[in-house]
């Protein structure tokens, strides 16, 4: 190849890598609108709050699940450790929300890097047993020592304010889903460039199509190792919000269903978007919400129902996941 | 794949368009928390009915106000909780909050009620030191201490010198344990050993084999309600009914609610409690028609109870206040008040907000073909002794 | 000593023939069931309400416990499991809890949420000693049950035409079908067979668990997956051995160390995946 068109390929790759770059006036418009509900509805912070966390948890799994195709039932033992983390480093005197955020996100994120190599032996069935089994011992763990995690019954912290300005109590509702706003976009936008980024290609090529991703040079493990780690520094963060906004955490933190909720906010949304997560969470928790108050007793049926329809209808980009991944787990399947 | 605005917009409108419950100027709103589905949604179930009970019979109005009595499902979460909590009294301007089936859920609430100034009724939660949480904490369920002291004091009386305890680890467990324990050494008793249970799929065979080992005078036992049959099958399984191990403990193991499917196993144990269906009173009697008739035969149990007396307190403290829902006015009616509850006579400590009532001791017997927790002793003006020995 | 040995094998019996089912549609099948536990949940609740309510014997009930929830399983397969046997792992599982989702509202719509309880026949009560070692007459009876039905499993597999045809089509199902295979039709009655399973199971596990109530799939999900995991997907011989190391670990855990509760099995099955990914009686590295 002469200079010159090695130069030209240059420029056009950088171009292609720079095309989706630039902000799209839609997602400007979906962060602005989120903005303006918080202020538009002091009323619905709480909600708009568990919102935003529920999100930026889903979104953790999307970058396992939807950016890099692997599975996983355990993003609670991540958002479990960010939330104790959170609680614990409060009740020991870190009450600065912002430090303590960021420590509990990295104690979440050595958890993950700990972990990563069980991920990659074996076959999904595997993964998704792995990945249960440890949110499952952490969750007996924090039961079993109470003297740290308060065991069955909890622990309820108290927080300082947000860098010292703004109080995030009972009467600092909107600041508390401001904070989780302004820590869900951060993160999105260093999830946003992550993705566009040649890492985030490589791992669209892992997703698509691990051995030969291989092949092409690429290292599998230590990119699966990597976001993985970065999926639980997320998760944590979620958690740790969830303490921090809240004020108390218990045992449920690290129960199965929080797992499986995530997963099913990440379908409803779709995967591989990084926007799918928040989407989906929108709508499962005020589904839950309304549904709950229409049939307090009965309403697991109609998400049951619902999940039921989502899957035997299919969604765009799971069908397309599923398709590649079944090459490779059943190579004896008839369909 | 673009993101699905559609969906986006349809539940963000479906937040928007969710409006708060009226607060009229004559209507109060009462937010009842339970965990209605989860493990422990049959305390749920339970205590609605006791609410709904009450309103049932004595109306809807009381000091020229309206009560609307707001349900909602906590799923035993107790971010959910708290949530609910504030929305309540945020959106809905609820005077009081009432439920709280766990005790995670209850402490989640007791910032909210202090910061916003409403009373937090609870008429589930058990450990002794929810009550200190928060100046507006009221309990009309029990406290574990208030239980299982009593039960110590009975061993000693009957000769009971050693005791092997079993309680599922958690708050109110521990609590039984602790006081059940103190007491009994105090008086000269000793405990061979202190099983802790865990709370979730507990499978009683491994360590009732232990005590079955330890070959106590009795064993001491508290579960939460709803897994005192597993206990009891486990209990005859082992032999244990056949070899001289008298079955003692807190009333939870022979809830109510469950003696019937638990079956002969459970004749002859002694427990302590506040609430027996087959207490002999009139209010008792009427309460019991009166709950079964509403609600398709079903029996009422301790959890009932309490929420019943939960709306009682509550119609009382209005009326003291002629109608004013003013937090501080209401807690400040609600101490002292004294009333006959279907378990007998009841009052509201005015230093602690906790619960002074009758500790039953009983034993399962049959009565025309049904089994009965039978009343056969009693401890008048029962005290919560944790607050009482910080004095 | 012994004692809490013969408990911990019955305990690993009945979590033999309770995931047993579910053994057999992830290693035969290939399909991830977590609604395993709800067939269970039907199997439990048939022979309970069938005593209590009919005053039906023990015994009768259970092979209506076995067959009840063999056909509903038939029925699920025929609409709607088939359609995802392609489909990824995922959302097999995600299905799967979709329907545990609406089946545990159902139960307790049309039955309460109170446990259900099975009241043994006299005969099956009490305990045998034996030189110092004791055993539940009913652990006994579990043992013997659950240990014929292992027999006749393996015995089914291996021995019989049908059981070759069904090792077939699960190894290549499209040759399988050339050759003539009714591959469709085995996959029902496999999965029918699965589900019966788990209906015993769950009949016969009522009375050590306190009694069958709306949330028992969920409860006991959890600890099928970790047997079929540990134990493999290359049939009943790993569901067996899986079982009884399950059981009796957790026994013996929780006498010895009381405080370990339910950690030692996911500490087990964590253990185990990290040595051998595919369980301990996987069917070979090629998968």
């Amino acid at each position: 190849m002469s200079a010159a068109q090695t130069l030209d390929e240059k420029a056009k790759l950088e171009a292609h890598l720079r095309r989706h770059e630039r902000w799209r006036w839609s997602e400007i418009a979906f962060w602005a609108a989120i903005l303006v509900l918080i202020f538009a509805l002091p009323s619905r912070a709480g909600l708009l709050n568990e919102i935003l966390i529920a999100g930026l948890f889903a979104l953790s799994l999307d970058l396992i699940l939807g950016l890099t195709g692997v599975v996983s039932l355990g993003q609670a033992a991540f958002f479990g450790v960010g939330a104790y983390g959170a609680a614990i480093l409060s009740a020991y005197g870190l009450s600065e929300p912002t430090l303590g955020l960021l420590l509990a996100s990295a104690l979440a994120a050595l958890l993950g890097l700990a972990t990563a190599p069980l991920l990659l032996r074996g076959s999904d069935l595997t993964r998704l047993m792995v990945t249960m089994g440890v949110s499952l011992m952490l969750g007996e763990l924090a039961n079993r020592n109470s003297w740290l995690t308060g065991g069955a019954d909890g622990l309820n912290i108290a927080m300082s304010p947000v860098l010292g300005l703004f109080p995030i109590g009972f009467t600092g509702q909107r600041n508390a889903a401001l904070y989780s706003f302004v820590v869900l976009f951060l993160l999105f936008v260093g999830a946003r460039r992550l993705a566009q980024s040649p890492f985030g290609l490589s791992l669209t090529a892992v997703r698509e199509n691990r051995l030969r991703a291989g092949a092409l040079g690429i290292s599998t493990s230590r990119r699966i190792i990597g976001i993985y780690a970065l999926s639980a520094a997320y998760a944590g963060a979620a958690g740790a919000l969830l303490a921090q906004t809240t004020q108390i955490v218990s045992l449920d933190v690290f129960d199965f269903h929080r797992s499986a909720d995530v997963m099913l906010m990440l379908i409803i949304g779709g995967a591989g978007y990084l926007y799918g997560g928040i989407v989906g969470a929108t709508v499962f928790i005020v589904l839950k919400d309304v549904i709950s108050g229409a049939t307090p007793e009965y309403w697991e049926f109609w998400i049951g129902g619902l999940l039921v329809v989502l899957v035997l209808i299919g969604r765009d980009n799971m069908r397309e996941l599923a398709r590649r991944r079944i090459k490779t787990i059943l190579p004896g399947a008839a369909k | 794949m673009k993101p699905n605005y559609l969906i986006s917009g349809l539940a963000l409108a479906a937040v928007l368009a969710s409006a708060p419950a009226k607060a009229g100027d004559d209507t109060v709103n009462v937010g009842l928390i339970l965990p209605m589905t989860g493990p422990s949604a049959s305390t749920g179930k339970q205590e609605r009915a006791g609410a709904e009970l009450y309103i049932q019979q004595h109306g809807d109005k009381v000091a020229g106000k309206t009560i609307a009595l707001i349900v909602k499902d906590d799923t035993g979460a107790p971010d959910v909780t708290k949530r609910l909590a504030e929305e309540l009294v945020g959106n809905d301007h609820a005077a009081a909050l009432m439920g709280f089936g766990l005790t995670p859920l209850a402490l989640a609430v007791a910032p909210v009620a202090t910061a916003a100034k409403v009373p937090e009724i609870v008429t589930a939660a058990a450990t002794a030191m929810i009550t200190e949480k928060s100046p507006y904490i009221v309990r009309t369920s029990f406290t574990l201490p208030q239980a299982s002291a009593p039960m110590a004091e009975w061993c000693l009386k009957n000769n009971i010198k050693k005791v092997v305890t079993i309680v599922t680890d958690y708050g109110p467990g521990v609590d039984a344990e602790k006081w059940f324990g103190e007491t009994f050494t105090k008086g000269g008793g000793t405990i061979a050993e202190a099983i802790r249970v865990p709370l979730k799929n507990p499978d009683f065979a491994p360590f009732l084999q232990r005590v079955k080992d330890d070959a106590p005078d009795a064993v001491f036992v508290f579960v939460p309600s709803g897994f005192g049959a597993a206990f009891m099958k486990q209990f005859v399984e082992r032999g244990l009914d056949k070899s001289g191990v008298k079955l003692i403990g807190t009333g939870d193991v022979t809830d109510d609610d469950l003696l019937a499917d638990i079956g002969d196993s459970a004749l002859g144990a002694v427990t302590t409690h506040h609430y027996s269906v087959a207490h002999d009173s009139p209010e008792n009697k009427a309460f019991v028609a009166a709950f079964e008739k509403a609600n398709g035969g079903m029996r009422p149990n301790f959890m009932a109870v309490a929420a019943y007396d939960g709306m009682a307190l509550l119609y009382q403290s209005l009326e003291k206040t002629k109608g004013a829902t003013d937090g501080d006015a209401l807690i400040a009616a609600m101490k002292g008040a004294a009333w006959m509850s279907p378990r007998g006579p009841v009052s509201i400590d005015p230093d602690t907000r906790d619960i002074v009532q009758t500790i039953y001791v009983r034993r399962v017997e049959k009565k025309d073909g049904q089994l009965y927790n039978v009343e056969f002793g009693s401890i008048p003006n029962v005290k919560d002794p944790y607050k009482a020995s910080k004095k | 000593m012994l004692t809490i040995l013969l408990d911990g094998i019955a305990y690993g019996m009945l979590l033999f023939v309770l995931a047993s089912g579910l053994s057999v549609t992830l290693g035969l099948m290939n399909f991830i069931n977590l609604a395993h536990g709800a067939f269970a949940m039907v199997g439990g609740y048939v022979t309970a309400l069938l005593m209590n309510r009919a005053g039906a014997p023990f015994l009768l009930t259970l092979p209506l416990a076995f067959l009840i929830p063999a056909l509903i399983g038939v029925a699920l397969e025929r609409t709607l499991y088939r359609r995802l046997y392609g489909a990824s792992p995922l959302d097999q599982v995600l299905f799967s809890i979709g329907l545990v989702f609406m089946a545990m509202p159902i139960a307790n719509f049309f039955l309460g949420d109170q446990p259900q309880q099975v009241h043994l026949p006299p005969w099956l009560s009490g305990r045998l000693e034996f030189h110092g070692v004791g055993i539940g007459v009913y652990r006994l009876f579990i043992i013997a049950v659950c240990g014929v039905a292992a027999a006749a499993l393996q015995i089914f597999l291996v021995k019989t035409r049908f059981g070759a045809r069904l090792r077939a089509a699960v190894d290549d199902a499209r040759v399988a079908s050339g050759l003539g295979v009714d591959v469709d039709r085995l996959f029902a009655i496999t999965f029918a067979v699965g589900s019966g399973l788990a209906g015993l199971g769950g009949a016969l596990a009522a009375d050590v668990v306190g009694g069958i109530d709306p949330s028992f799939p969920l409860k006991y999900m959890v600890t099928f997956l970790i047997v079929v995991t540990i134990g493999g997907s290359n049939g009943i011989l790993g569901a067996l051995v899986g079982s009884l190391l399950l059981g009796v670990l957790d026994v013996a855990g929780k006498y010895y160390v009381p405080s370990i509760g339910a950690f030692i099995i996911y500490f087990v099955m964590v253990v185990t995946l990290i040595l051998r990914p595919q369980g301990l009686f996987a069917r070979g590295d090629a998968r």
